[in-house]
Parts: structure tokens; C-alpha cells; sequence
């Protein structure tokens, strides 16, 4: 084992470390946009509302991360209409490309969560709602999202760190994110078990802060269920 | 509409070697999932520790981070322990098995949790009552709650093998012509990414469908003989 | 690298100490790997094609021998040699110190080049390349040369495969790439090349590609380069090259 290469490319391996924090950070807030109003329509009952929820779920739940971010990168760009489009600034640059890729995938399974949560929601604080004469709009913003957001927490904290790990991919679009890093120092320095494990102990680092952290959230947010720990 | 310039033949072959290399993932993350299970709940200390390192450590990995991990790394261990025993020789291993050693790990390090779940759900009065009968401990675990955890754990293990059926593609970094590969192939040759890649992904849906189905069935046939709930 | 590098020299020595073999007369056992188009590829109809196949057939037919083709994933293409499972490599295998320690090489049956590739219209200089964004395949010389020589200013983007790297500068994501200059001939001669050009010098980093027998083979070593000197002089080797290209590749 030669420590002295970790040490040495352990800046830039940080460097890529940030680049990983950036992806899923940007991903994860486009993904909860996008798993909202999913999540809304997937549980309406008007076909042509959950029908194409049900369909964008499926597709980005069903397929491969690894085929999304080539579907996106490499496949928009085969197209000419879009290469003259106002969009191929965007689309041209990978980092935009992984966090499109990103959101769209964590969106999807992100909805699924939500409508998991939403129809969990126990039915007679919905009817007490309507009981109380709230609309329909307003029972669902006063009790059942706040209580689905609530429900849905736990699974939404795995969902992060899903998303934290399929960030690696965006190394095939040529980012140098922790993953990306490591390959190119490996490439020169013929080390590969030294930086990989470099790389995973960072990884790992992240995984765990964000566990930490997650569960003080929880915690917070639980404070007033009784008999949450 | 989708022309595949003569490459669905190669694409589906592809889909082939995906379909083996989940199945062989399967059968190696299964053996480590129901191990790292017994491990994880029996009384010896040194292996609960063990066994939780081993899920905390590989579900806090990037599956990529592991099969690259394992393809670039291992030749090299297994060389210094062939080395070790005696045996001169350079050891090499091939995508397809670092993949599925890759894949399995991880599969196995969420299925011990899965196991672990079910062992626990499995009401303590009928190993009582086993132990009762006089059965002893291997008798029990394999007649009485062997074939319920299977029951209470197809479902997890279901939606683990959904998601290392998708993870297969990763596979396609280190080489292996699997589907995901030869779809990079049929680009290079066509220049036809959107179309190629969509197809794959039409592949995969269909992969998807069918193990659900299947799933199905096998969740239908392990709960026969349990009462089942009328609405 | 270094410890691989290492085992294969320590079995490069068993090798050597418990057999040194003549190869028969009649055969001659050939590792390529054929997944390296225009050099060493796979037809349709499964047959190996390709120049490296069609030097080592001449070189065979010069040396009065049979050439039987072994297929070889590259990682495993030293061990599968050193292992006996064919007696020497044609698969534009780079003469490299590493390899040296492994295997002994022939003369170079041809030499390596990188060269530029951009766009007809983009005037790129590869003199000046300020601001431009560079593209070359991973874990290659083409990536350490532009690692090694920082051209003022430019950004080097770097992919898993070397198709990818054209793929992204037919949609303009990268304004050049560095390659070797035989793979960019074989695309630019393709439709999808068909806006693009070389530009600027090849640049010679002085890579040699030969073939690689066991060591102590001296044998086999030196009727393979009498071979591959016969038809460097007879004309035979200049027919092969034209046949790929249109420029001298030696």
C-alpha cells in the first residue's frame, strides 16, 4: 500500500469531492420540483392527470442511471434541432447534463415515496378535514402534505443517499466529480487500489455525515409525536 | 421508425449476458445476505461486528466505486494470496466475474438486512415450540423458519433484484459486452446515440416487467397456505 | 502497475527455467485481440480481419509457417503468452519499458503518431489553443501528452472510450481531440467524419509497435524480424500499408 500517493492526490480528490456535493445537491433540488406536483398527479384520480405521472415514473424507476445520463448527454445531442436550439448552451455543458439526468431519476422514485406517504395518510384526519369545511386544496396544504412530508421522511432520507452513489456516474460524462478524479489520477499513477479506496473512504465520510445530520433533523421534526424517540 | 442497422441481434445477445450476469449476482448476494444475517444475529460478537461493517460499509458505496474496486483491485490481492500460497503465477479476473462479485456484495449487503427483518418476524413462540418437539437448532432454522423467511423477505429481495438488474449496466465500464456495452458499440458504429440508448432503455423497461411479473407469482406461491385477507 | 509488472516477470522466469522451447515448424500460434479496428476487428461472419492479421500472415507465409489466430481480451493478452497459449502477439501492441520486462519485442512493424482532429470550418490552431476545449480517450498517450504539455489555456476533457470522444466533437462540445492518427484516419474516412480534418503536424512521441514473444525466444525473435525485414524489402509490407492507408505508416 503506498500512502504517499493517497497524500498527494488527496487535494484534488477533495476538488472532486465538492464537484459530487454540487451534482447532488443541484439534483436533489430539482428532483423534489419535479416529485411534487408527480406525486400529486400520480394520486389523482382523472386519468389524464396520473396517467403521465404514472408513465414518468415508470420509465426513469425501470430503466438504468447509467442509460438516463446517455439518454441526455450524448443522445440530445445527436439531434440538430436541438444543437441550433436556445437549450444547447445548457445541454452542451455535462454538468447541466448530469443534474437533468439526476433530477429526473431522483424525482421519479422521489414521487413514488410522496404518493406512498400521501395515501398513507390515515382517512379519518382527511374527513375530519373536510368535516371542518375545508376544501379539498386546503386540507391537502394544511394536513395531509405536512403529514405525508413527515411520513415520507425516513425513505426520503435513503432516496439522498441513493442519489449521493449514483452521483459516481456522472464521471462517464467526462465531470470530474470524486469518481471522475479518481479514474484520471489512476490513469496516470497506475495505483488504482490506493486512490479507489481513497475515494470510498471519502464516500463513506459524506454518507455518514449525512446520516448524522439527517437524524437530528428527524428528531426535529418529530419532536411533537408522542412517544417518537 | 427505430432502425437498428443490424444490430438487434447484438443488442439482444447483450441482454443475454445482463440476464446471466443478474442471475449469477443473485445466487452469490443470496448466500452473503442469508451469512451476513446469521452473522449479524448470533452470539458471537466478533462476527455481528463483521457483518455490520460489512452492510455499513457497502451500502455507503457507490456501486461504480465497488465495481471498479473490485475489477482493478482484486487481481491484484488475489495475486499477493496466491503468492502467499505458494502459487508463482499472475491471477487475473475477468469482467464477468468481477461483476458478479461486485454486484453480489452489494446485493448481499442489503439483503442481510432484509434476512435480518425476517428472521426477527418470525414469531419466537414457534422456535420455542420446535425446540419443543424436540427438533434441534439446524432442524428448526431450515423446516420452521427457513421457508417463512423466505415468505416475509420476497418482496425486499424483489425490489434488490429490480435495482441490480439496472446496476448490471455498470458492469459495461469494466467491458463486459452486456447490454449497456453493446448498445456503446452500436453508437460508435451508427452515431445514432438518442436511438440506441432508447432502445436499451426499452430493453431494460421490458427486463424490468418480466422479473416483476415473475416476482409476482413467486411472492403468490411462497404466501400459499397463509390465510389470506378478503376486502 | 509496478507489482503486476513484477508478477509477470516472475512468471517470465518459471517460463524461462523449466522450458525453452523452439515452436514447431509447422504453426505458429498468434495472440491478437480484435477489438482495435482498422488493425485487428472481427468481420460479420466472425473472421479476424485487419492490418495486424494481414502483416503476421505475410510474415507467416515468409517464414514458411501456418498462422493460427488465438483471440485474447487485451488485459490478459502478456499472461495468455507467457502461459504458452501462443507463441507471440500481433495486436499493435506499443513498445513499451514495462512491457520490456515481461516480453521481448521485434523491430517496430509500424510507428504511432498523434494528431489534432477539428472541424473543416473551426480553424483550429494547434499552436494556439486558448480557450478551445480539448477531447482524448482516458488511461492513453494521447491524454498524458496533453496532460504533459499544458497548451496555453485549453481545457482537456477526457472519456471512458474513444468513440464517445467523437461523438462529442461531431456535436460540438469539444472543439479537437488527440488521437492516434491511424484510429482518426479510419473515422475521418467515415460518414460521420466527413466535416472533419487533421490539423496541424502529427507530433511524434516516438511510439514503436512490434511484436511481443517470450522472452529467451530468441529463436522465434530472430526469424520474425528476417520475416518482417523480407517484406519491408520485397514491396510486400508498402501493398499492405496502401491497402489501410495512403500514407506510409512504417
Amino acid at each position: 500500500m503506498n500512502f504517499e500517493v493517497i497524500v498527494a492526490n488527496l487535494p484534488k480528490l477533495l476538488e472532486g469531492a465538492g464537484l459530487t456535493l454540487e451534482l447532488v445537491a443541484f439534483g436533489l433540488v430539482g428532483g423534489a420540483a419535479l416529485a411534487l406536483p408527480a406525486a400529486l398527479m400520480r394520486v389523482s384520480p382523472r386519468w389524464w392527470l396520473w396517467a403521465p405521472a404514472f408513465a414518468y415514473i415508470f420509465f426513469f424507476r425501470g430503466t438504468p442511471l447509467l442509460v438516463q445520463i446517455f439518454l441526455v448527454y450524448y443522445g440530445l445531442g445527436q439531434f440538430e434541432a436541438v444543437r441550433d436550439s436556445v437549450l444547447w448552451p445548457i445541454l452542451r455543458e455535462p454538468f447541466w447534463c448530469a443534474i437533468i439526468a439526476f433530477a429526473l431519476n431522483t424525482g421519479a422514485y422521489t414521487a413514488e415515496i410522496l404518493r406512498g406517504a400521501i395515501q398513507a395518510v390515515p382517512v379519518g384526519e382527511v374527513e375530519a378535514a373536510t368535516a371542518f369545511g375545508m376544501s379539498r386544496t386546503l386540507s391537502l396544504r394544511r394536513i395531509i402534505l405536512p403529514r405525508a412530508f413527515r411520513i415520507a421522511l425516513p425513505a426520503y432520507g435513503n432516496e439522498v443517499i441513493l442519489m449521493l452513489k449514483g452521483s459516481a456516474l456522472a464521471s462517464t460524462i467526462t465531470l470530474l466529480d470524486l469518481t471522475g478524479m479518481a479514474r484520471t489520477i489512476i490513469a496516470r499513477t497506475y495505483m488504482p487500489v490506493e486512490i479507489f479506496l481513497a475515494a470510498a473512504l471519502i464516500y463513506l465520510g459524506m454518507t455518514f455525515v449525512f446520516v448524522q445530520l439527517y437524524r437530528l433533523l428527524e428528531r426535529r421534526l418529530s419532536r411533537h409525536v408522542v412517544g417518537a424517540r | 421508425m427505430i432502425d437498428l442497422a443490424g444490430f438487434g441481434d447484438q443488442l439482444l445477445l447483450g441482454a443475454a449476458m445482463t440476464v446471466q450476469l443478474a442471475v449469477a449476482a443473485l445466487i452469490v448476494g443470496l448466500v452473503l445476505g442469508l451469512l451476513g444475517a446469521t452473522a449479524r444475529l448470533s452470539g458471537f460478537a466478533p462476527a455481528r461486528a463483521l457483518a455490520g461493517a460489512y452492510t455499513t460499509v457497502v451500502r455507503g458505496l457507490p456501486e461504480l466505486i465497488v465495481v471498479l474496486i473490485i475489477y482493478f483491485g482484486a487481481s491484484r490481492l488475489l495475486t499477493t494470496a496466491a503468492a502467499a500460497l505458494g502459487y508463482d503465477g499472475f491471477v487475473e479476473l475477468s469482467p464477468f466475474a468481477a461483476g458478479v462479485i461486485a454486484l453480489g456484495l452489494t446485493f448481499g449487503a442489503y439483503a442481510t438486512e432484509v434476512f435480518r427483518g425476517a428472521i426477527l418476524a418470525i414469531p419466537k413462540g414457534q422456535v420455542e415450540a420446535a425446540h419443543a418437539f424436540g427438533m434441534g437448532r439446524w432442524l428448526t432454522f431450515r423446516r420452521i423458519v427457513l421457508p417463512q423467511v423466505w415468505r416475509i423477505a420476497l418482496p425486499g429481495l424483489g425490489n434488490l433484484f429490480l435495482v441490480l438488474l439496472k446496476d448490471t449496466s455498470l458492469v459495461s465500464v469494466i467491458g463486459l459486452e452486456e447490454l449497456m456495452r453493446k448498445t456503446q458499440i452500436a453508437v460508435g458504429f451508427t452515431r445514432a446515440p438518442f436511438t440506441f440508448y432508447l432502445t436499451a432503455a426499452v430493453l431494460y423497461l421490458l427486463m424490468t416487467m418480466i422479473a416483476m411479473a415473475a416476482l409476482h407469482r413467486g411472492e403468490r406461491a411462497a404466501a400459499r397456505g397463509m390465510p389470506r385477507l378478503r376486502g | 502497475m509496478s507489482l503486476k509488472t513484477a508478477a509477470l516477470a516472475a512468471v517470465a522466469a518459471i517460463v524461462l527455467l523449466t522450458a525453452s522451447g523452439p515452436t514447431r515448424a509447422e504453426t505458429l500460434r498468434i495472440g491478437t485481440e480484435g477489438a482495435y479496428p482498422p488493425f485487428n476487428q472481427i468481420d460479420p461472419s466472425g473472421e479476424l480481419i485487419g492490418f495486424d492479421i494481414d502483416i503476421a500472415q505475410a510474415l507467416c507465409d515468409k517464414m514458411n509457417v501456418e498462422c493460427v489466430f488465438v483471440r485474447q481480451d487485451w488485459d490478459g493478452i502478456i499472461p495468455g503468452l507467457l502461459a504458452r497459449k501462443y507463441d507471440a502477439i500481433v495486436a499493435s501492441m506499443s513498445i513499451t519499458e514495462d512491457r520490456q520486462q515481461a516480453v521481448d519485442f521485434t523491430d517496430p512493424y509500424y510507428s504511432n503518431k498523434l494528431r489534432f482532429v477539428a472541424a473543416k470550418n473551426a480553424k483550429v490552431d494547434p499552436d494556439n489553443l486558448k480557450g478551445k476545449v480539448i477531447g482524448a480517450q482516458r488511461a492513453t498517450i494521447s491524454a498524458s501528452y496533453l496532460e504533459d504539455h499544458p497548451f496555453k489555456g485549453a481545457k482537456v476533457k477526457l472519456y471512458d472510450t474513444q468513440e464517445n470522444a467523437y461523438l462529442d466533437l461531431a456535436s460540438g462540445r469539444v472543439d479537437a481531440i488527440l488521437a492516434d492518427r491511424l484510429v482518426s484516419y479510419d473515422w475521418l474516412e467515415s460518414d460521420a467524419g466527413k466535416n472533419f480534418a487533421f490539423v496541424g503536424e502529427p507530433i511524434d512521441i516516438g511510439d514503436k509497435i512490434g511484436i511481443a514473444v517470450r522472452k529467451g525466444d530468441t529463436k522465434l525473435l530472430a526469424r520474425l524480424n528476417a520475416a518482417l525485414a523480407e517484406i519491408i524489402a520485397d514491396g510486400t509490407y508498402e501493398e499492405l500499408n496502401a491497402k489501410y492507408f495512403p500514407f506510409p505508416i512504417y
